[in-house]
């Protein structure tokens, strides 16, 4: 292995929360790069905006930090463009979800060569404390106080249904098993998921590590088939109780975008040149 | 008002009605292109109601032995495909002119223009075609109005069809048969004629295949739009070359997908478009300020319409001046492009792309339904002496940094541009304000010396900026200044004012932002008084010259009707709005 984890540091100041579970995720991503061999010039990371849209700047790589809710269409068009990268997405949940929903659902129809690394923490970290998309029912926030009564979005259960590439779901507190998990998000061609349980140490008093701690299981380890769609979404619906991490859903034999775009086939867009003689037939068929 | 045959010599004007579904868009291109074909110049404009059937449809062609850029009123000849056309049209065709129609099915009032009945869609079955034929029996009974042969139809008609086997033999053969029935009845036209002559070949095309020609000339490889009408009309044509030329034309889920997809395969390094209408572009502004900040090379099509909010679909306007050059929080360098005429479609594409790569910054051109649909006869767009230039570093300076800044402070304001992952370097874009290496800053002189920076490289645009559009004499005692689509319909204006004695001077602005004030400047010198001609309601360009210049027009000839200018309309409002007032 010629590429190191530290290769990916930068000298760039973290403003993150001491103890924020973004600082496992950081980690886990540079690690999961390096065992992919990839240079930090060899891939790009495309984010929104909040806590979560900053990783880009806190690690060595070509990056593009966007809009809030933006970051998957600007994604999907880089990897259009240069089908030679891998292109990962990271963004928290109200950036991906509640923003950005619209892009989500549709990037699971595209089927898009991506990674998508969901910090999914059920709060704004960013604006200070309000419920996310995916904050549970009765959960106190800021601009909830008498507690959230909207439904949550299972973006794992909404990727299922989507038939995504990868659906996954890693925890903060589990870095070796997350490596994993985004190691197999970026080889997958397609859209993969990984969602990742990520506590908010300032905002979120309830879900603590030691919350998931109790109630995490892995369900590679627990028979659990990801060809089985309907097991899927059951599995997808598990909280509370117990709450499984891992591989929740493979879908290899569906064509990537990429695959299913004649023009993709061969060099990347970026690498061809322009075909004055072919335009200037196109043209004079206007003659 | 009723105007003499003498008054448009060497020219006639066509109307080809009826109900959406009865094929007045190929009829009309038929005929446009047959005319430029046989060495005649010709303008066409559509004008559609929102519907994919049964709404009312016109395709109007003026067919002339001088270029014309602009449709003219009243009509030489009416090609009712329907009552209902014959209804609403019958007060737009002149004295002189004939109303060709299905005797069939449809009646034209014994007083006022000839009518010129044939049983259209009875010839068309007996041509062996269906209903849809008696387009091209119609066409026959033009060419029998003008005197003309059809064999030339005939064989275009053949040419033409080519494709479709069974279509092209029985078009010919129903055209021949409308010429054959419509030659005893010929005499009751007395307007002027038209003649096939000798000439180059030209163009026959729209403004916004013109565009889509331009994209592709300067190697647009990346198109992603949300159907929006009129713009949609350069996607459907790129999708349809996508294999060709190598190009991914993607429907995005909404406006914001578009232009942050455009902006993305544009970092990436692809040249990449955009394109929509006022209110997709509402949308698009966010992603506007994004290619901004990021200074990320951006081409957007902003194809006007009447609005706001949903407003009219299907008819022209322009409304979005002032709109596209404000759209976004704060300030950053933009540059706007307004084609008059496809050939300036044209190549306002492929300078919208230079440029956007240039300045790296967003690249707007601004067109209208008007000018979307309308279809010019220009002489042959050349690629063959076109050059693109990306102006990313090349690799020799890219060895010789010591370390890469995308955001570098520069004296030109340009910043040294390399794609991600062409020199082992990373490269980095961010929305928020940035260092020079694009990290998040909230450092007040950084602040500062990246505004100043983005900002000087207007200074360049505005300095490599080519003078605008002059027509008629160089000094008058009123200049009509326009800018866009209005461009045909003002400089025919300018030419009849002038052929009645007035002392007129025309000017189009093609490029609206960097503001061309210098120039502007110079040549409104060259006038003792001057007047603006917009589509829109309060004057856009009027207000914009006034802040800029600080100089006030003498009358502003405004329109909102969703309807675009005429030349003869604009010389009638300047005589009696200003010259004789």
């Amino acid at each position: 292995m010629t590429v190191k984890a530290s290769d990916y540091d930068n000298e760039f100041p973290v403003t993150w929360c001491p103890g924020c579970g973004n600082f496992a995720i950081l980690q886990a991503l540079k690690q999961a790069l390096a065992e992919l061999d990839l240079r930090p010039d060899q891939v790009v990371l495309v984010s929104g905006i909040g806590q979560a849209g900053k990783l880009p700047h806190y690690m060595r790589c070509n990056f593009f930090n966007g809009l809030h809710g933006r970051a998957i269409p600007l994604a999907t068009a880089v990897r259009i463009a240069n089908t030679g990268l891998p292109v990962i997405v990271v963004g928290g949940d109200g950036d991906l979800f509640g923003e950005g929903g619209n892009h989500f659902t549709h990037a699971l129809r595209r089927n898009v060569n991506l990674t998508v690394l969901s910090h999914n923490n059920q709060v704004f970290g960013l604006t200070k404390g309000q419920a996310s998309p995916t904050a549970e029912v009765g959960l106190s926030a800021r601009l909830q106080p008498r507690g959230v009564i909207l439904h949550p979005f299972n973006p794992l259960a909404a990727a299922v249904i989507g038939e995504a590439a990868l659906v996954a779901r890693g925890f903060a507190g589990e870095s070796g098993h997350l490596v994993g998990l985004i190691k197999r998000a970026v080889r997958t061609d397609g859209f993969a998921l990984v969602d990742v349980l990520q506590p908010c140490v300032s905002f979120d008093r309830k879900h603590t590590f030691q919350w998931y701690r109790d109630r995490i299981y892995n369900l590679d380890e627990s028979g659990h088939d990801p060809r089985d769609f309907a097991a899927a979404i059951a599995r997808s619906r598990e909280w509370d109780q117990q709450v499984p991490i891992g591989v929740f859903f493979e879908n290899p034999d569906r064509p990537s975008y990429e695959q299913a775009t004649p023009v993709l086939r061969g060099e990347p867009l970026v690498d061809r040149k322009p075909d004055p003689g072919r335009v200037q037939k196109l043209i004079d068929s206007f003659l | 008002m009723e105007h003499h045959p003498s008054e448009r010599p060497g020219e006639i004007n066509i109307m080809v009605a009826g109900a959406a579904g009865q094929g007045m868009q190929t009829i009309g291109a038929v005929l446009g292109k047959f005319f430029v074909r046989q060495g005649n110049q010709v303008f066409a404009v559509q004008d559609n109601q929102s519907r994919i059937r049964g709404g009312h449809n016109t395709f109007q062609l003026r067919a002339a032995d001088h270029p014309v850029r602009a449709v003219s009123m009243p009509l030489e000849v009416l090609i009712a495909l329907n009552q209902e056309s014959v209804d609403r049209h019958i007060g737009e065709v002149a004295s002189w002119g004939v109303i060709v129609h299905d005797s069939d099915k449809t009646r034209v009032p014994d007083e006022g223009p000839a009518g010129l009945g044939l049983p259209l869609e009875t010839l068309a079955v007996e041509a062996g075609g269906n209903r849809i034929y008696a387009n091209s029996v119609a066409l026959g009974a033009v060419l029998a109005l003008l005197d003309w042969d059809v064999a030339g139809m005939e064989a275009f008609l053949e040419e033409y069809y080519a494709a479709k086997a069974g279509m092209a033999a029985a078009n010919a053969r129903a055209a021949r048969l409308g010429y054959e029935r419509a030659r005893d009845q010929a005499g009751r036209y007395g307007g002027p004629r038209i003649r096939p002559r000798n000439a180059k070949p030209r163009m026959f095309v729209s403004g916004h295949e013109a565009v889509a020609l331009g994209a592709l000339a300067a190697g647009c490889r990346f198109m992603s739009a949300y159907p929006m009408s009129p713009s949609t009309s350069i996607i459907s044509f790129l999708a349809e070359q996508a294999e060709d030329f190598g190009l991914v034309a993607e429907q995005a889920e909404d406006e914001i997908a578009a232009v942050n997809m455009a902006i993305g395969a544009a970092w990436a390094g692809v040249r990449s478009l955009t394109a929509t209408s006022g209110g997709g572009f509402s949308l698009m502004v966010e992603g506007l300020g994004l290619a901004g900040i990021t200074e990320t090379p951006l081409v957007i099509v902003e194809a006007q319409r009447p609005g706001p909010s949903t407003g009219i679909a299907t008819k022209t306007e322009q409304p979005d001046l002032l709109f596209v050059l404000h759209a976004s929080q704060d300030e950053f360098p933009r540059i706007i492009l307004a084609p008059g005429t496809a050939r300036e479609a044209f190549e306002a594409a492929i300078r919208a792309f230079d440029l956007a790569d240039q300045y790296q910054t967003p690249v707007i051109i601004l067109t209208d339904q008007f000018l979307a649909d309308s279809y010019f006869t220009e002489e042959r767009f050349d690629v063959s002496a076109l050059w693109i230039d990306r102006h990313l570093i090349t690799s020799e300076e890219a060895e010789a940094l010591r370390e890469y800044k995308r955001y570098r402070i520069t004296d030109s304001g340009i910043s040294p541009r390399a794609l991600p992952s062409s020199y082992g370097f990373t490269v980095g874009a961010d929305s928020h304000e940035h260092d020079e290496y694009a990290h998040i800053s909230e450092n007040i002189e950084n602040r500062v010396a990246m505004m100043d920076k983005r900002f000087r490289k207007m200074e360049g645009a505005a300095r490599e900026q080519a003078p605008p559009t002059v027509f008629g004499p160089e000094t008058a005692d009123l200049c009509l200044v326009g800018w866009g689509s209005t461009y045909g319909a003002l400089e025919e204006a300018v030419e009849m004012l002038n052929r009645e004695g007035h002392s007129v001077m025309g000017l189009h602005l093609g490029v609206l932002w960097p503001f061309p004030g210098d120039h502007l400047a110079r040549i409104l010198a060259g006038a003792k008084r001057w007047a603006v001609v917009e589509a829109n309601y309060s004057g856009q360009l009027a207000r914009l010259i006034r802040t800029e210049l600080m100089r006030q027009p003498e009358a502003a000839i405004l329109k909102y009707t969703g309807r675009p200018f005429t030349g003869i309309e604009i010389a009638d409002r300047v005589r009696k709005g200003v010259l004789e007032r």
